[in-house]
């Protein structure tokens, strides 16, 4: 009995809520791109097996169905932690952050880089509970910075808004360039 | 002797200055703030050092990578918060100390044992610089595939008590590579028909998702908070004296941080607990341990820092980088077409002579930054997290979007950025999937080029080199069956004992 709670000690771990849901769901995906690796690749005739473009896809799979079901083991072995749909709760709420970012990631190349960052900063500020006026103007400032630093110094990649096309001559080019 | 002097001379440019100094100080800010790592920094400016010259921006990034710990250091003391992860040990001493009134000794204490760490790791390095230019020539690709086999499995290993998850993650890394069209067969792999895919998935991406992204997502999602350190008096010039009385913690300390810190995927954190563990034993006292004894402090510190040196090691030598913030920086010699690895040692030895010195500049930079400005800092902690993370996300834009102008790449951070912060929450490691992406690669284009030469698989290890390496390899799975053994016997009787006490009750 002893070494039946003794290997079962070799599987657990220190845990936190929602360790299963994780467990299931890294099993789920690992059989799932498993079961797609004889449509997904192509194993050319007469090729040495380690040269074959099946042959990664297949040892890295096969790794991940092997390592998750060991996880899910030891988290099922595991005794149970209360607080697991919050915690999968608290997950599926980063996807509204997600949203806002993709959203600021589309807009940029309309309204323009700096217009933007600092509407972004300013809704997003709000949105995650600072109401006072030097939150917002700590916030835009912020914003500010971050343009003049990257867009206007470093000159980093990003495409000028469209936006910036209806200004007027003097600043158009200006914006265009450094904003 | 005409390498260091080129090497000097790369140093010698306005613009390589600059970026030592916006390194240097940027990463002690970046690393006192808890909630940003220097992971996160370098994930967001990777992409705007591209347009660089590479030792422009390696030094930035360097900078931050070297520096962070220092900075880390003082909300780990004065709020008992590590400012970076590899900072926690140094809470355990340096935050009894501030609650004695002793905030200025921690303080110092922290900084000299960094410096005394970071200059020792350089030292090793330099001196290890004609031994890495002799033995790096003799790795072929079946050495290097087989080095970085030995770095998966330690990272694996690594990760005791989730093991099967690091494995599942690291193995996900090397899934993850191969996604888009073969190189060499021209064929699509996992793209399911989407064209997006056919690029495959950038690393870059990947890096910004799992760091940057997913810090921001979790700070967003958390209750928001306050950092409150109180400003330090008194000399910091102190520690210095104090640290001199322990030379000898300071340098085994710094000895097992150059030493995990060259071995791939261990680095800071088995550096630390091998170095505090080391200074308990051979401690006078060591009962004052965890209650504000000033060689743990050292021991953390020193190891800690000693490691960013020791970790450029494998990098330049072999090209193959031993954790997530060396991977992220073999990205920025890739895109300038510098090739770490062997040839780097005959063709671009000023650029790593330029390092080295980078690596020194920074330490010295730091130091006297600190000493005049650790007060500056406390009012920095003090930014509210869920502000951290809204800036986190503006800045995270900036390297996603820079990298391509892609939406399609903003979304895939984003799908990664969730699956960080819920790695994060779990508390299981990103590393892996990163080292699994980078070595996977590597893995996969070594041995194709060194299968040509193989007639029978025991040509793999037919050179000494590699036989050394798959002796290392064998001998990394016996030590880890032995210590598992080992554990299974040593629960045995603790389990028993407890059965027969409520027995006997």
């Amino acid at each position: 009995m002893s070494r039946i709670k003794t290997l079962q000690s070799l599987f657990k771990r220190n845990r936190r809520p929602g360790d299963i849901v994780f467990a299931w769901a890294a099993l789920c995906f690992s059989v799932f791109l498993l079961s797609q690796l004889a449509d997904q690749t192509i194993w050319k005739n007469g090729g040495k097996l380690f040269a074959q473009p099946r042959f990664w896809p297949a040892v890295s799979l096969w790794g991940m169905v092997v390592f998750s079901a060991f996880h899910l083991i030891g988290a099922a072995l595991s005794p149970r932690i209360h607080g697991r749909w919050s915690e999968v709760w608290l997950w599926v709420t980063s996807l509204e952050y997600a949203f806002w970012f993709i959203v600021y990631a589309a807009v940029v190349p309309y309204l323009g880089y700096l217009p933007t960052t600092i509407i972004f900063a300013m809704t997003l500020t709000l949105r995650v509970g600072y109401r006072s006026f030097t939150a917002i103007t700590f916030a835009i400032a912020s914003a500010i910075v971050i343009v003049l630093l990257f867009k206007t110094f470093l000159q980093v990649k990003l495409p000028a808004g469209r936006f910036y096309e209806y200004l007027p001559d003097g600043i158009r080019q200006i914006m265009l360039t450094y904003f | 002797m005409e390498n260091i002097f080129s090497g000097l001379e790369l140093l010698a440019r306005w613009d390589v200055i600059l970026a030592l100094l916006v390194g240097s100080i940027g990463g002690v800010i970046i690393g006192a703030i808890p909630g940003v790592g220097p992971a996160v920094a370098i994930a967001i400016l990777l992409p705007a050092t591209f347009s660089l010259d590479p030792i422009v921006g390696l030094t930035v990034l360097l900078g931050i990578y070297g520096s962070s710990m220092y900075g880390g250091a003082i909300p780990a003391v004065l709020i008992n918060t590590p400012g970076t992860a590899v900072n926690a040990l140094t809470s355990y001493d340096g935050y009894p100390m501030t609650k004695r009134g002793e905030a200025h000794r921690a303080v110092s204490l922290a900084y000299s044992a960094s410096f005394w760490g970071g200059i020792f790791g350089i030292l090793c390095l330099i001196l290890l610089s004609p031994v890495l230019a002799w033995i790096a020539p003799m790795f072929g690709s079946r050495e290097i595939f087989l080095a970085a086999l030995l770095g998966i499995i330690l990272v694996i290993l690594a990760h005791r008590g989730q093991i099967f998850a690091a494995g599942l993650l690291a193995m996900f890394g090397i899934f993850l590579q191969t996604v888009g069209l073969d190189a060499v067969t021209y064929t699509q792999r996992y793209t399911f028909g989407y064209s997006f895919l056919s690029s495959g998935v950038n690393l870059i991406v990947v890096v910004l998702g799992l760091f940057a992204l997913s810090q921001a997502f979790f700070l967003l999602t958390a209750p928001d908070s306050t950092p409150d350190a109180k400003p330090v008096s008194g000399r910091l010039g102190a520690g210095v004296k104090e640290l001199l009385k322990h030379k000898r913690v300071a340098s085994v300390a710094s000895g097992f941080g150059v030493f995990l810190g060259m071995i791939p995927g261990t680095g800071e954190f088995t550096a630390q607990f091998m170095s505090y563990t080391y200074a308990q034993k051979t401690s006078k006292t060591p009962d004052e341990f965890g209650k504000g004894s000033p060689e743990g402090l050292i021991a953390s510190e020193a190891a800690n820092n000693a490691v960013p040196a020791a970790a450029m090691i494998p990098l330049l030598a072999l090209g193959i980088p031993g954790e997530a913030l060396t991977a992220m920086m073999l990205s920025v010699f890739y895109v300038h077409n510098v090739i770490p690895g062997p040839q780097l040692f005959q063709n671009n030895i000023d650029l790593v002579y330029g390092l080295y010195f980078a690596l020194i500049a920074l330490n010295v930079i730091v130091v006297i930054f600190l000493l005049f400005s650790t007060n500056l800092l406390t009012k920095v902690i003090r930014i509210p997290t869920r502000f951290l993370g809204v800036m986190i996300l503006l800045l995270s834009f900036v390297g996603v979007y820079s990298l391509r102008n892609s939406l399609t790449d903003c979304m895939i951070a984003t799908v990664f950025g969730v699956l960080g912060l819920i790695l994060k929450r779990l508390n299981l490691p990103i590393v892996p999937i990163i080292l699994g992406m980078v070595l996977g690669g590597i893995m996969e284009v070594k041995l194709r080029s060194a299968l040509p030469r193989l007639k029978t698989p025991f040509d793999m290890i037919d050179r000494p080199i590699a036989a050394i390496i798959f002796a290392l390899i064998i001998l990394v799975f016996v030590i880890h069956a032995r210590t598992l053994v080992k554990e299974w016997r040593a629960y045995k009787p603790d389990n028993d004992s407890k059965l027969q006490d409520t027995q006997m009750r």
